[in-house]
């Protein structure tokens, strides 16, 4: 039985504002004059009229809206009417909470098959045509999640239940691979032939691995199952594997993840324990062990980190992309020892130019074009701009609705990132090193795991749905018209919430479990295959598990990556007390198996066994690649630049503007503005600095209650500088997140607290062996840099496919290469968050210093890219005098003498000083004509961006002891704060820029977003 | 420079009140509600709301209830609405009974919306005219004599909602008026000033942040108290520190948003 409940506004409406602003804004010429919008509630369930009207008024705030049961209450003038649901099997997270209300106000629980579905009517008035309201309802759904229906006025409106019925085999299948290699191969990239005959989507298997795989069934005397070559296929999928990295590279044997990031945090380690005889330098507590990486932060807590991206499904669907981003590094915290809780959320966005127009398809053009027909192609990919609001969106719903707080994040714009972005979300927890001691026995350690022989296997959270099935292969491909629309999951942050709040707040400190692990890639198949190493096998009956709608095949069930579920292993004795908490918190917990010592991984299906593979085979039988790097060609690109004219101070005054003007310099504040830092309580410096609002590369937060304990968070990413040298980008990027952290108040220095970091790589085209070298250079820097400064990383993330394969407008082919990208986040411990420092200028009269050299190092900076000039050298980090700089900063700002402290980033001195003064909305006047470095032209002292450099204001009478801390280092006073204007003494100009007109550049580029 | 945060917790002849704070489904921020409220002398619990359906007796042990902020089944179907029909559905008695007695409420930000819901406070939060989430501090004046706000006048907090915009038809809001339930007003101040922000930050009508009810014993508000606790929680706390470095003083402890919880345990130790 369908019912619709449609919810119509009484008053004027802001969402129906913002579609209308929206539209107008993207069809600027179209006669649009009124939108209105209708929530719609389809009730597939048997309600009695009577309670229908209850649940109708449930839903129904009586103040502001009415609600009608007949029809969809229609504004009495408009041309069209555009209704948007989601396709089948979508998450639809209004339509769920609607069940509950329904549920709870009738006292009876759904029946299996009974749901509701939520969509909305936009009510479109004035003039415009069919053809219009179309392009209008293509901008406002995404038709891989969405459906749109569009009916002129008048039209009767139909009740749409967008059920999923599943009609495929749910037998496992036997797979025989005795065929020819070529056959082999091609089950290996397109899948396994599903019963229609259409590969069933990619396995991203060698033939080399086909190989191997079939050589273990052979042994075993029988044929694989579908299930167990889906499970081997994402087990060893680059994505779990990290196959790049773990695999022999040229002379480096162990691989450079265990030569160069573990090698780093493994040298450091032992320096520190060497260097002072005792143990208490060493602060990494837990590092690449675990779903995060986990550091001192005082006697009772740690604190953990991890980055994640999520690329790939951003690009489909930037919205569930980023949410699932975000939503799936929550479980990495929430799966970290035995549970982590979540403290902050960082985001970072790659994107195109958000106003480049250009199309990209997924698929060719039609072969009958040329006659006219099929120019319509169905696979256009989202543009720039569609896909910056969707994910800005996603991190919005994802970190706002689970109430931790967003205190930092980044936008990089880049032509290189219009195919594929990058999505970066991170999540910071705090987790105490003990239980507490009570009635249940002696306090135990949480940050470590162990699932038992014996344990039941639980399922936790959300149900299982044909989502995300592939993703984990997905994200070892590069983006094509193949690409598996199921590989789009939409997150469900409140379900995450409950069961996060079951484990931190009661069972985690009941000792209610031995083992945690999230399902994230791979899903059940990732994570009991994981935890099963614990114990020495599993044995699972996939039957058991709940199910979204039923038709799922065992191999489905097995790999989904649902989202919103953990798996842990109870003892059976306290199986009864876990399930009443998660029944107390409304959270689903299934038990769907044991934990065994049989050494294999056993998966049933009712009673009928679908899959039986040794665990040795399943984590270690993949066949290691050999892989060999070639250094590129000389690409020319370290060619000086052409000098332009004389450089005048208009010209360069215009510069400044432009340059603040530029996405990759200007403000974000429309998303920090509505990313809540403040939930939690724990926001110490803002995301945006100062009065004028500045963003800040790096956030201070106090993560406990009665503490003054504060940690310190902050990025470094230089992608830019992968066009002429990954090993200076890799090397930038990692200096960039210690000066922004040392400037924020951070040390380097274990006993102020140190300074670890996080590397998530982002690469394409890896198959190349140029790509792998410039790789292998990127990962070189990172041992070399890490060790100088000491700060160790304990965790990272590696995505190597983040290539675009499709066609442009006119149907020519297209590849694009994301720029080798590395994203560094440094997390720190600081003792007095009272200490924290911003990058506001505080009081006019306080002396400027610029700490660091000014090298000619304009190659791949935002200016050169401004001008659009290649060339140039990049920038090079001296890691020995750097790091003696932000020791002595550190020292300064822990002393009281500094009031501002302003790292030197994208766009160089220029862009700093103006960032100062912008964010304490107060002039400087400063002369640059001779700082310490090469520098001596007034585009290199204002643009170049040599690393190491801070721009420090310290407070009156603080000079001598500012500057005694610097002995020994390059630096200069340069001027002081006040006055009107920015002014800026070069070696034959003179720059006067006023501060509004800084502020209006800055803050112009996202203004209208 | 030395700074102390230890918990200060007041003692008085009287017991100290105990304090209910409702959990589940989304909200979030009991937590930091509970540590204002220790801060400020009270005990506190945070009890799932499934609990107290279990045992609606726990309220009777409470003097102070609190349905603090959060995204309770994600405003879904309307900022507070689930929820609110949740508490009213299975603890509107006991809710009642509770008000009867000289206890005090308090529903902050998705609170506020869900004691709407729950027909306990008067009016109704909308999407905020931007139609989007919006996280930044504003300036708040205080505008009845609330128990809550005793002693209060003018104070800056954050507030971090998408659906804060105060709405209530206008022969309502003449009432509110008329019976002084408007409690909260958002007007131009030292944060707004300082950022030059608009001082309303969501199209709330009349600049309504927060009505009381019961005689002002249950305070609705969209802003968050309990996140301006200390000090180093305000926006421009390093700027104001150099004030007072500059002027030889040490730095406060104390954040503006703290005499709510003081003036709510005094109710009942004073």
């Amino acid at each position: 039985m369908l019912h619709r409940i449609a919810v119509a506004p009484k008053i004027p409406d802001a969402r129906a504002g913002n579609y209308l602003r929206h539209l107008q804004s993207v069809f600027p010429s179209s006669g649009l004059r009124a939108a209105f919008v209708v929530q719609a509630y389809t009730v597939s369930a048997k309600l009695s009229e009577e309670e229908l009207k209850l649940v109708a008024e449930a839903l129904t705030n009586p103040l502001t809206e009415h609600f009608s049961l007949d029809t969809v209450p229609a504004p009495s003038s408009y041309t069209h009417v555009i209704e948007i649901g989601y396709l089948p099997g979508v998450t639809d997270n209004v339509g769920h909470t609607a069940r509950e209300t329904i549920e709870d106000k009738t006292d009876r629980a759904f029946k299996a098959g009974e749901a509701v579905y939520s969509s909305f009517y936009i009510f479109l008035d004035g003039d415009i045509d069919g053809a219009e309201a179309e392009r209008m309802a293509s901008e406002i759904h995404n038709p891989l999640i969405e459906r749109a229906h569009i009916y002129p006025r008048g039209a009767e409106l139909p009740i749409i239940a967008p059920r999923v019925e599943l009609h495929g085999s749910i037998a496992a299948e036997t797979v025989d691979l005795q065929m020819s290699d070529e056959e082999l191969e091609r089950i290996g990239l397109e899948g396994i032939s599903g019963s229609n005959g259409v590969p069933r989507g990619p396995l991203a298997l060698s033939l080399k691995q086909m190989k191997v795989i079939r050589k273990y069934f052979e042994k075993e005397g029988r044929s694989p199952t579908d299930i167990e070559l889906e499970a081997l296929a994402q087990t060893w999928s680059e994505h779990c594997k990290h196959t790049i990295f773990s695999d022999p590279l040229d002379e480096i044997k162990e691989g450079i993840y265990r030569r160069y990031i573990k090698g780093a945090t493994a040298k450091i380690r032992e320096q520190q324990t060497e260097n002072r005889k005792q143990k208490t330098d060493d602060f990494c507590v837990s590092v690449f062990k675990d779903n995060s990486g986990a550091i001192r932060f005082d006697d009772e807590y740690l604190v953990t980190h991890k980055v994640e991206t999520h690329n790939a499904p951003s690009a489909l669907d930037p919205f569930g992309g980023s949410v699932t981003a975000i939503g799936g590094v929550n479980r990495d915290c929430l799966g970290f020892g035995l549970g982590a809780k979540p403290i902050a959320n960082t985001y970072g966005f790659c994107v195109g130019e958000p106003n480049d127009e250009r199309v990209l398809y997924r698929d060719p053009p039609s072969p009958k074009a040329s006659e006219g027909q099929g120019k319509e192609r169905k696979h256009p990919m989202l543009s720039p701009r569609r896909i910056l609001e969707g994910v800005v969106k996603g991190i919005n719903v994802g970190g706002n609705q689970s109430g931790i707080p967003t205190p930092l994040g980044f936008v990089a714009v880049d032509d290189s990132f219009r195919g594929k972005p990058l999505v970066f979300g991170g999540t910071v927890g705090l987790i105490p090193r003990k239980s507490p001691a009570g009635s249940r026995g002696r306090p135990r350690k949480l940050y470590e795991k162990r699932a038992k022989v014996g344990d039941y296997i639980i399922m936790l959270g959300g149900r299982v749905g044909l989502d995300g099935i592939h993703g984990a292969t997905f994200s070892s491909e590069s983006l094509s018209k193949g690409s598996p629309a199921t590989a789009v999951q939409i997150g469900d942050p409140i379900t995450q919430k409950k069961f996060a709040d079951a484990l931190i707040r009661e069972a985690r400190d009941q000792g209610l479990y031995n083992s945690i692990t999230d399902n994230g890639a791979g899903g059940l198949s990732g994570s009991v295959g994981e935890m099963a190493r614990e114990s020495g096998g599993c044995e699972v009956d996939i039957k058991k598990v709940p199910l979204k709608y039923p038709g799922l095949a065992p191999w489905q069930i097995w790999i989904s990556e649902s989202q919103e579920r953990m798996t842990l292993a109870v003892p059976k004795s306290k199986w009864p007390a876990f399930k009443k908490i998660c029944e107390r918190h409304g959270v689903e917990a299934t038990r769907i198996g044991n934990f065994t010592r049989s050494g294999r991984c056993v998966v049933r299906y009712d009673r009928k066994k679908v899959m039986d593979v040794k665990l040795d085979f399943l984590h270690e039988g993949r066949p290691i690649e050999k892989r060999k790097s070639k250094k590129p060609g000389s690409s020319g690109q370290r060619t000086v630049y052409g000098k332009r004219g004389a450089a005048d101070a208009g010209r360069l005054q215009a510069d400044v503007l432009k340059l603040l003007a530029r996405p990759n310099v200007g403000s974000i504040s429309f998303i920090s503005q509505q990313y809540d830092h403040e939930v939690q309580g724990t926001s110490v410096t803002k995301p945006l600095h100062g009065k004028g609002r500045v963003n800040a590369d790096a956030g201070v937060m106090r993560p406990v209650h009665g503490s003054h304990k504060g940690i310190v968070l902050s990025h470094g990413y230089c992608p830019w500088y992968s066009q002429i040298d990954t090993y200076a980008m890799a090397a930038a990027a990692i200096d960039t997140a210690v000066r922004n952290a040392v400037c924020a108040g951070a040390s380097l220095d274990p006993k102020e607290g140190g300074l670890a970091i996080l590397d998530n790589f982002c690469w394409s085209s890896s198959e190349k062996p140029e790509r792998l070298y410039e790789l292998k250079q990127a990962a070189k820097a990172c041992y070399d840099t890490a060790v100088r400064y000491g700060t160790p990383f304990i965790s990272g993330k590696d995505s190597m496919h983040n290539d675009f394969k499709g066609f442009d407008a006119d149907g020519k082919p297209v590849h694009i290469a994301a720029l080798p990208t590395l994203l560094i986040s440094a997390i720190g411990v600081i003792h007095d968050v009272a200490q924290a420092m911003t990058i506001d200028l505080k009081r006019a009269g306080d002396a400027l210093y610029l700490v660091g050299e000014t090298r000619d190092e304009m190659g791949a900076s935002e200016y050169l890219a401004m001008l659009r000039v290649a060339g140039g050298e990049v920038p090079a980090v001296d890691t020995k005098k750097n790091a003696k700089a932000y020791r002595a900063l550190a020292k300064a700002i822990r002393s009281g003498l500094v009031a501002s402290a302003a790292s030197v980033g994208r766009g160089g001195l220029a862009v700093a000083l103006a960032r100062g003064c912008i964010a304490g909305q107060m002039g400087a006047s400063v002369d640059v004509s001779k700082i310490p470095g090469s520098a001596k032209q007034a585009e290199s002292i204002l643009f170049s961006e040599s690393q190491g450099r801070v721009l420090v204001s310290v407070r009156e009478g603080n000079e001598k002891g500012f500057e005694r801390l610097c002995k020994g280092l390059h630096f200069a006073r340069i001027g002081q704060a006040g006055g009107e204007n920015l002014s800026i003494k070069l070696p034959d100009q003179r720059l006067e820029l006023s501060i509004p007109a800084l502020s209006d550049s800055y803050n112009s580029y996202f203004k209208n977003w | 420079m030395t700074t102390s945060y230890k918990l200060q917790t007041t003692s008085s002849g009287k017991s100290k009140p105990h304090v209910l704070i409702f959990s589940g489904y989304g909200l979030n921020t009991e937590d930091e509600t509970k540590t204002a409220f220790e801060i400020a002398g009270a005990s506190a619990d945070i009890i799932h709301i499934n609990d107290v359906i279990s045992r609606p007796s726990l309220l009777k042990k409470a003097q102070i209830a609190v349905v603090p902020g959060g995204f309770s089944y994600g405003d879904d179907t309307g900022g507070g609405k689930a929820y609110g029909n949740k508490l009213k559905q299975h603890l509107g008695d006991a809710l009642k009974a509770f008000l009867e007695r000289d206890t005090l409420m308090a529903g902050i930000c998705n609170g506020f919306q869900i004691l709407t819901s729950a027909d306990i406070l008067p009016g109704a939060l909308i999407a905020n005219d931007s139609a989007r989430y919006s996280c930044r501090w504003v300036d708040i004046e205080v505008q009845n004599d609330s128990p809550w706000l005793k002693d209060m006048t003018r104070f800056s907090v954050p507030i971090a909602h998408g659906e804060g915009k105060f709405y209530a038809p206008p022969e309502l809001l003449k009432e509110l008026w008329d019976s002084r339930a408007v409690a909260l007003r958002y007007v131009r101040g030292e944060t707004s000033e300082y950022f030059e922000l608009p001082y309303n930050p969501n199209g709330s009508l009349e600049d309504i942040a927060g009505v009381s009810a019961h005689g002002g014993r249950v305070l609705g508000l969209m802003p968050h108290p309990e996140r301006a606790v200390s000090f180093t929680q305000l926006p421009h706390w390093t700027a104001l520190r150099e004030s007072y470095l500059r002027a030889g003083l040490d730095i406060p402890h104390e954040g503006p948003g703290l005499q709510i919880f003081k003036n709510a345990v005094n109710y009942f130790t004073a």
